[in-house]
């Protein structure tokens, strides 16, 4: 584009605990990198502006839009993607509740819907409350509204909400 | 999206001085930067990541005030309790914003230096003199069904879409920034600019200078404040209209109260004459009444956001009554 030749920078990331040593186009997004460089597609492209949530993954722990992160500012990060959840052949028990619900319909928001309620559930953990938790002071409680609130980024175009909604229930209460 | 180089600021000082180089940016936590230069609206040749300074912390201050590090998260800062207590509406406005991935990624100083922007800004097919000076703004005779009803000039009638910013207008807030001349408080109120002949500033920063950190003072009435948002839906929108207010009643009299606008303007809109209404007044709808319609006084609605007017007098009556409770 323009006729300018792309920039590359080093970076250096865990993804699901192995390390990798980079040299990309600054512009590479996260997503970008999983999908087209490291082949892990379980993180999807929606909307690539951030407001769909198909994109989904654990930065340090933390939920975030990967289409809205420039790769080239995580040196020294570890990431963690859907492909990463399970432990020793088992599956989360978000993945599980998930199966066991139906929470889903065709599953391309589905790996954004589980990374983002395993980073919303520890959010609820360290006691962060939402725009729905009516007492600000104390601890909140995770009921069907909070979930729905805390899970606002993640469109379900087939509106399977009743299910996600269920199975982060059931996953929550273990 | 346009080729550019990207650098780590290791210090304030050499933040500073990489930002000095023309078509260099500030880079915070990207939510709002990264989507508009995929959108090709922005086009930095050499974004400079502030994200790793040491400015992700809340700390006291000596007056009983609190200062947020630019780079604080806006989920840590709603998160925080000392916000949550001593400054609700704070809390509540972050958390009324954008959703849980887009709050661990948003910084403080990044809140404030989004985008004031409409659907024409994004859309690098269409005139818009805030993106391109001189080219006409479609929204004036366009869709603005969102848009603003005060302080808009004919070159531009886009809102500042910040729920955070909203709240520290009415708290008092300053804004610390340091820059090749040195550093500089600025009052949050005057930070934002309003458009007329000169859309395409929407702060009064200028190109070189850093946010370091934003000041609320020690505010007493700020412990009993809401921030009402109205949108379109229950989550992740823009507010069509919000309040943040605090209030303090004694003896059935108002002694103290603060009040800020979202949705209305190309800034936050401290309601200062609202409040002028307000102090000394018996707390109650008579009083909550007069104030809002002196200070939407002033509004000069366009074609369809007339109701708007209407949509910010109750909200500010709704909260105002909530508090008096």
């Amino acid at each position: 584009m323009d006729g300018v030749a792309p920039e590359l920078a080093a970076v250096s990331l865990r993804v699901n605990g192995q390390e990798h040593a980079l040299e990309l186009d600054t512009r590479t997004s996260l997503l970008d990198l999983l999908r087209e460089r490291l082949g892990l597609t379980g993180a999807k492209k929606g909307c690539d502006h951030g407001q769909c949530g198909a994109c989904t993954v654990l930065v340090d722990g933390r939920r975030a839009n990967a289409c809205l992160l420039l790769a080239v500012t995580l040196d020294g990060a570890g990431v963690t993607t859907i492909e990463g959840l399970a432990a020793d052949g088992e599956l989360h028990p978000l993945q599980t509740a998930f199966i066991s619900h139906d929470g889903f319909q065709c599953g391309y928001c589905t790996p954004g819907q589980i990374c983002s309620a395993v980073g919303m559930l520890a959010e609820v953990e360290a006691g962060w409350p939402s725009h729905v938790t009516g007492d600000l002071a104390g601890a909140p409680a995770l009921d069907a509204g909070e979930i729905r609130e805390r899970m606002s980024g993640n469109i379900c175009r087939c509106g399977a909400y009743p299910n996600i909604v269920a199975a982060i229930e059931e996953a929550a209460a273990r | 999206m346009r080729p550019f180089r990207y650098a780590r600021a290791a210090d304030e000082p050499g933040a500073v001085a990489a930002v000095a180089e023309p078509g260099a940016k500030f880079l915070g936590g990207g939510t709002n930067l990264v989507d508009l230069m995929r959108l090709g609206v922005e086009t930095p040749s050499l974004l400079v990541d502030v994200t790793r300074l040491p400015l992700d912390r809340v700390e006291p201050l000596e007056d009983g005030g609190l200062r947020i590090g630019a780079g604080v998260r806006n989920s840590d800062l709603a998160a925080d309790p000392r916000i949550r207590d001593r400054y609700p509406a704070l809390a509540e406005a972050v958390l009324a914003g954008a959703s849980g991935q887009l709050r661990n990624l948003a910084t403080t100083g990044g809140n404030l230096m989004q985008r004031t922007r409409c659907a024409y800004f994004q859309d690098v097919t269409m005139p818009c003199n805030k993106r391109a000076p001189g080219s006409g703004c479609p929204a004036v005779e366009g869709e603005h069904r969102n848009l603003a009803i005060l302080g808009h000039s004919e070159h531009c009638v886009a809102t500042h879409p910040s729920d955070m910013a909203v709240a520290l207008a009415a708290f008092d807030a300053t804004v610390r920034v340091v820059g090749s001349d040195g550093a500089r408080d600025i009052p949050l109120v005057e930070f934002h600019r309003l458009p007329g002949d000169a859309p395409e500033r929407d702060t009064v920063l200028r190109d070189d200078e850093l946010i370091v950190a934003v000041d609320l003072p020690r505010l007493p009435v700020a412990a009993r404040s809401r921030y009402r948002k109205v949108r379109e839906r229950a989550s992740f929108a823009f507010a069509l209209v919000s309040v943040a207010a605090a209030l303090e009643v004694r003896d059935g009299r108002i002694a103290d109260v603060r009040i800020a606008f979202g949705g209305l303007a190309h800034r936050p809109w401290r309601a200062a004459v609202a409040e002028d209404v307000l102090r000394g007044a018996v707390a109650g709808s008579e009083a909550f009444v007069a104030a809002a319609d002196a200070e939407l006084a002033a509004a000069r609605p366009l074609r369809d956001n007339a109701y708007k007017v209407g949509m910010a007098g109750a909200a500010l009556v709704q909260t105002l009554e909530e508090l008096a409770a």
